[in-house]
């Protein structure tokens, strides 16, 4: 069983990619498990054409305990038999969404939801490790390999490279390592070289470049994966080709995170930050 | 059957019910509807539990109970004496827990035992930043300050578990850097509804990193036995691991009162594992029976008959060389023992108790006041489950009251409507009664006092409760109530 977690800026659709890469894997036969570990709980929703699944921590509210609660109240099957947990938590603002994460997968644990014939379990995790408990998918014993979705955007490489950074810090203690990036394209320029570059800094590599196609959002008006929904479409077959990619990934690497002002470099490399005189810094437009 | 079922003069099904009905009659109607099947009147012949347990506590009601951590500082790891126990988290669980359960440990303090407050006392910093750095030190520490202490146990404490500090793996990397079993135990307060849980996960570390990583130094015998869920308190295992010697067995390790790591450690050897405090240990038990082919049997220290019973029922699994040698240890102590009820029955004779402590002792202890000629009225749990309440249907009297984790207010409005001679409880409820003018003993504690396991603990036991119940300073006392 190979176990693994997408991470990403927030909204640069890790959710999405990853439901069509399940897909992708279980269309060429494969047994997964989706963990969502997201209190906004939206990452089995096009797998089980649902609003949302009833997650572990709403039912733990309900039922005052996690100890009352069972295995098969939570964990609902969806397209190609893909089984699909949300771990949930608080709204905004309040409570511990860390813990949730922490307590649902200690629950699916102990209640036996790692079983033999899986070959993947997924772990979509929101935006940035921001506490142990988004950690927690990476802890040791867990998920070994991460792939880090972004775009050719900035602030997505700020995020992708800040990930690489928790990474590496994992990986000195643990086998965790990273599986690659994956592109989810924005259209901007010449973003697959800029990927690609990027890749190559981190010592990793693209794993994939998902082109830009509002056949993704068609079909997730009707809560479905492109792949369930236009099954003979060009984008399906993108995500077909990084399941079939990630299925067959031995590049597993500790990666070796940029220092700011090297990330800099790329970005003014590519033409995505603008060269600019150091004296000019602070100056407002007028002043300059 | 029938004859086995003992009444009690004025307690009838009916009384009993009608008291509960009356006691939750003043509740909110959610609250009535929660507690409801929490309380009951005990069915001695269907040997089956008559009250549901193991629920969270209803908000707003008092509760006795403890939590997770409690469980696996106070009970299972903390009374190990050979390793240093560490309460990972900010100072107050460790400083609250140091030392409050009298269970005592033999050594010298700082070679062979450790009894101190080792804490990594988190600030905002730890909180904000991880404790992961500081945990690790704090064991290099430890180390370096007792090189001879044969492990270290990580206890979490709730802040641990909220930011997800993985002790886990900071426990592995210290473990190998410092060659010493270290041994992490995610045992943070809020999880589980009591301390239960607390020993479920501690049970669940021994099993996951100690057991079957020793072997003892002497060759094995037929009667090498280990005396599981035997915690000292107050120095029971002095009094009961001696009486199992003397009956001829070898008991390789006590779990884990006054207990040493690598005796527990290497106890996957052993022929047979006796088991005293089945709530809080029957997990390991269950896990040697299946991992090691170990059988196990329970038995009660508590009072000369249930003495003998256990004793004899451990001798029948035995040679006739055991089985001569248990009813010479029988023969010897029952005229001792027939000493001691006829100094204290008198005096005792007919006088009712009440008890609620933790998931054992409620059942334990009732054969030992039997002994003395009281009778058990009510009887209770903090933290047992429905193996429990079985196993204390047919020890109970018939239609006495049982009640599950009950409230300050249940307690009390039972003990005002039973009006027992003595009640047997913690330190939370003492200071209640006695203002009521019941007298009251510590029974989580033994009250300062102690051994109460064993032929030597039972003259101790009667002793005790003579004190408390036929002190003269109770007709001093006008009670307001």
């Amino acid at each position: 069983m190979r176990q693994i977690a997408i991470y990403g800026k927030g909204g640069i659709g890790k959710s999405t990619t990853t439901q069509n890469t399940v897909a992708g894997l279980a269309s060429i036969g494969k047994k997964v498990m989706i963990v969502g570990c997201d209190p906004k709980a939206d990452s089995t929703r096009l797998i089980l054409h649902a609003k949302a699944q009833n997650t572990v921590m709403d039912l733990v509210r309900e039922l005052g305990t996690v100890e009352d609660l069972e295995l098969e109240e939570v964990m609902k099957v969806g397209y190609g038999n893909v089984k699909c947990v949300e771990s949930g938590g608080p709204e905004p603002g309040v409570g511990c969404a860390g813990r949730g994460v922490i307590t649902a997968i200690n629950f699916l644990e102990e209640n036996g939801a790692y079983t033999p014939d899986l070959d993947f379990v997924f772990y979509d995790v929101l935006g940035d490790v921001v506490c142990g408990g988004f950690a927690m998918p990476i802890r040791e014993g867990k998920a070994e390999e991460i792939y880090i979705v972004c775009s050719g955007e900035m602030m997505a490489m700020y995020a992708a490279n800040n990930i690489a950074k928790g990474i590496l810090k994992y990986a000195s203690s643990g086998k965790v390592r990273l599986g690659g990036l994956i592109c989810n394209s924005r259209n901007t320029d010449r973003e697959d070289e800029l990927i690609m570059a990027l890749a190559a800094r981190l010592g990793t590599q693209m794993i994939h470049f998902v082109p830009r196609d509002n056949q993704v959002q068609r079909a997730e008006l009707r809560r479905m994966t492109v792949i369930e929904y236009s099954p003979e479409h060009k984008q399906a077959n993108e995500y077909r080709t990084l399941a079939q990619k990630i299925a067959d990934n031995k590049m597993l690497v500790v990666p070796t995170p940029l220092e700011m002002e090297e990330l800099e470099d790329l970005l003014m490399e590519f033409g995505i930050m603008e060269v600019d005189d150091e004296e000019n810094v602070g100056k407002a437009e007028g002043a300059a | 059957m029938s004859e086995n079922i003992r009444k009690i003069e004025g307690i009838t099904k009916e009384s009993t019910e009608a008291l509960i009905a009356e006691t939750l009659s003043v509740y909110p109607e959610k609250a009535k509807k929660k507690r409801a099947p929490h309380i009951g009147a005990n069915d001695q012949g269907s040997g089956s539990a008559c009250v549901k347990s193991n629920k969270k506590t209803v908000p707003g009601v008092m509760s006795a109970r403890g939590c997770a951590y409690a469980g696996a500082k106070g009970v299972v790891w903390g009374p190990i004496r050979d390793m240093v126990h560490v309460s990972h988290g900010p100072v107050g669980c460790g400083w609250y827990s140091w030392g409050t359960r009298r269970n005592m440990v033999s050594g010298i303090v700082g070679v062979t035992s450790f009894p101190m407050q080792f804490t990594s006392d988190f600030q905002e910093k730890d909180i904000v930043y991880g404790g992961d750095k500081k945990l690790k030190t704090l064991l290099e520490e430890a180390h370096d300050l007792f090189p001879l202490a044969k492990g270290i146990s990580v206890l979490s404490e709730c802040p641990v578990g909220l930011i997800g500090d993985d002790i886990n793996s900071v426990a592995k990397t210290s473990a190998k850097e410092l060659d010493l079993p270290i041994i992490p135990c995610n045992c943070e307060g809020f999880r589980g509804v009591s301390q239960s849980l607390g020993h479920h996960i501690s049970n669940d570390t021994i099993r996951d990193y100690i057991i079957g990583t020793r072997e003892y130094a002497e060759p094995e015998s037929p009667y090498d036995i280990a005396l599981i869920g035997e915690y000292n308190i107050g120095g029971d295992a002095w009094s009961t691991k001696p009486l199992l010697e003397e009956c001829g067995f070898n008991v390789k390790a006590v779990w884990t009162g006054d207990g040493e790591l690598e005796k527990i450690a290497a106890t996957h050897t052993v022929k047979l594992n006796v088991i005293h405090c089945y709530r809080s240990m029957n997990y390991m038990c269950k896990v040697m029976e299946e991992k090691f082919g170990i059988p196990w049997i329970e038995l009660n220290f508590f009072g000369p008959t249930k003495i003998r019973e256990s004793l004899r029922k451990l001798a029948a699994l035995f040679d006739d060389t055991i089985k001569e040698k248990v009813e010479a240890v029988i023969a010897k102590y029952d005229p001792i023992m027939q000493e001691v009820i006829e100094r204290y029955k008198p005096r005792l004779d007919g006088k009712k108790v009440m008890l609620l402590v933790g998931g054992l002792r409620p059942r334990h202890t009732i054969g030992a006041y039997e002994d003395l000629g009281m009778d058990c009225i009510g009887s209770g749990y903090e933290f047992a489950h429905t193996d429990d309440y079985d196993r204390t249907a047919p020890e109970m009297p018939d239609a006495t009251v049982v009640y599950d984790d009950p409230s300050e207010y249940e307690f009390e409005k039972f003990a005002d409507a039973l009006k027992p001679d003595l009640i047997g409880s913690g330190i939370k409820e003492k200071y209640v009664f006695q203002k009521m003018g019941i007298p009251f003993r510590q029974m989580h504690s033994w009250d300062y006092s102690g051994p109460y396991h064993g032929y030597k603990g039972f003259e101790v036991f009667a002793r005790d409760v003579d004190m408390a119940i036929n002190s003269p300073t109770w007709k001093l006392v006008q009670s307001p109530f």
